[in-house]
């Protein structure tokens, strides 16, 4: 049996063991990925459609296994990326808190240690995020935004791809209960 | 009541965090507020990494290439990069040279020849968000850089400085839908606003149907939103339309093409006039026109270009063969014969034919 033809939901991944970031990585992860959304995409411009943040945001509520530590883990994450852009503070807060929950929540029923997996949950919470990002700026700020389906579902698509990989870096650098 | 609580933990832990970011969110919209202080942690703490690794990747960048990749190429490539930059600033300001050697230069001369005062900046980094239309640049209130101020390059404006930080102060691009400012075209001086789009072309609203706007005329800011003082280049019309309510008209700014690098924030602004629509057109040097031939020397050529003006010609040309002056006549003054053909009769041949009339050739 391949890591792919095995179960998705299986009784055996409920009690997967619970597994979390050395301290150092926790501050230093979503600093960099900041630090990479504001400065890398000033040299190579289609990577500013790269959100690491949210993949970092997923990757740790998922291995954390607890949807309290997800949303206040993506609340953190969010209000930082708010302080650096031009909205108010909370917009991205509010997004990634729920993202945080809802991974923490699926990571519960699914064996996230999935390849497969790991790229369906990263391709559904981008798109999750960017819509609830939309529905929001609409919403609460009255702003007209353009949102395009087929647009997010490919770039969906993109960050999922980089989610993959960039999952197994960050596996290495993880404790396991 | 304690089960109620453990079984519901999740969502009230949920909850309540969103409830605690929606007040947040409220409050700053109702108030106008920001919560400066945790941008001020944030971007300091994030701006000064970036400094630092823009710093080394352009003194590696810069070692690498100027010493083991394509060496003349480069500095050939340099040297006609500031030359270009020299003719566009001699072009737009109508001075004679300038001594650039490369961007950063033509920004200090730039800064020298504006009537405005302003500082040079680096662009050290995007905003959040994948559809962000925002930079920080390197330069802050420490510098003494304000919220609400104009921030330029010699091809035209870049956006405004929305925060000020004490190291670093964030610029909304021009390009930003929630961004506007007040335009007025080049020829025809209709005002307008400028809004960004999200895209890389902005419109121009507000400018009434029945208003003239020539495709490719160039805007300027007209210094009505008080953030950026009369006579910047804005840009060139590219698309102009009649819409609904108001004109379509949209433009590629001037000074968001090609990249940037460097800025300058205004600190003190000066209105200057609109250029003259012969000088303005910055990217356009125009050679002196050629000198008169005195053989060739006459008149200016009427074109006629309607039946109207080709019927006013006629007429004038049957006045002056019958000598008769228009309104100038009386009663029993004989009126002229408009059947003659006045261009037959005006251009008489070289030889007068005789004056024996033509008999009419006999039928077949």
């Amino acid at each position: 049996m391949t890591e792919y033809s095995g179960p998705l939901l299986t009784e055996g991944s409920r009690k997967s063991r619970i597994s979390k970031l050395r301290p150092w990585v926790v501050v230093l992860a979503p600093l960099l990925a900041i630090l990479f959304q504001v400065y890398v995409p000033r040299l190579f411009a289609f990577l500013a459609y790269l959100e690491l943040p949210l993949l970092v945001t997923i990757y740790f509520a998922l291995i954390r296994r607890s949807p309290i530590s997800g949303l206040l883990f993506g609340s953190v994450v969010g209000l930082l990326q708010d302080s650096l852009s031009h909205q108010p503070l909370g917009m991205f807060g509010i997004v990634k808190t729920l993202v945080g929950y809802f991974a923490g929540s699926v990571s519960l029923r699914f064996d996230v240690e999935n390849v497969f997996v790991r790229f369906i949950l990263s391709f559904f919470f981008y798109f999750f995020h960017q819509f609830f990002y939309w529905v929001l700026a609409r919403a609460l700020l009255g702003q007209m935004i353009d949102f395009s389906p087929e647009g997010t579902f490919v770039l969906g698509l993109l960050n999922a791809v980089v989610a993959v990989p960039l999952f197994l870096i960050l596996d290495k650098l993880k404790i396991t209960e | 009541m304690d089960a109620l609580l453990s079984r519901f933990r999740n969502l009230m832990v949920l909850a309540i965090v969103l409830a605690l970011q929606l007040l947040l969110l409220a409050y700053q919209v109702k108030s106008g507020q920001d919560m400066r202080l945790i941008r001020v942690w944030a971007v300091t703490a994030i701006t000064p990494a970036a400094r630092v690794i823009e710093w080394a990747r352009g003194g590696t960048t810069g070692f690498f290439s100027d010493y083991f990749f394509l060496l003349d190429v480069r500095d050939e490539n340099r040297r006609m990069k500031s030359e270009v930059g020299r003719l566009k600033l001699e072009n737009q300001f109508l001075h004679t040279e300038l001594s650039t050697a490369d961007r950063a230069r033509a920004l200090e001369a730039f800064q020298t020849r504006s009537p405005s005062k302003t500082i040079p900046a680096r662009i050290i980094g995007n905003g959040t968000g994948s559809n962000s239309k925002v930079v920080f640049i390197d330069r802050g209130s420490s510098s003494g850089i304000e919220r609400g101020m104009a921030v330029i390059t010699p091809d035209g404006i870049v956006g405004k400085i929305i925060q000020s930080f004490p190291t670093a102060a964030q610029v909304l691009l021009v390009t930003d839908p929630t961004f506007a400012a007040g335009v007025i075209s080049q020829k025809n001086k209709v005002h307008g606003t400028l809004k960004g789009q999200g895209g890389p072309a902005c419109l121009v609203d507000y400018v009434q149907n029945e208003q003239k706007v020539d495709p490719e005329e160039w805007f300027y800011t007209s210094g009505d939103d008080r953030v950026f003082p009369k006579g910047l280049p804005v840009g060139q019309a590219t698309v102009v339309r009649t819409g609904k309510t108001h004109k379509e008209i949209y433009l590629v700014p001037s000074g968001l093409q090609g990249g940037f690098e460097e800025v300058l924030v205004v600190l003190e602004a000066v209105h200057q006039p609109i250029p003259d629509p012969k000088q303005a057109d910055p990217t356009l040097h125009m050679t002196a026109p050629p000198p008169v031939d005195p053989a060739t020397a006459q008149g200016p050529v009427p074109t006629l270009s309607t039946d109207a003006d080709r019927l006013l010609d006629r007429y004038k040309k049957i006045g002056e063969v019958e000598n008769h002056q228009y309104g100038g006549g009386g009663l029993g003054v004989k009126p002229p014969d408009f059947n003659i053909d006045p261009y037959k009769v005006a251009t008489p041949p070289a030889t007068p034919p005789p004056a024996k009339p033509v008999e009419p050739a006999p039928p077949r």
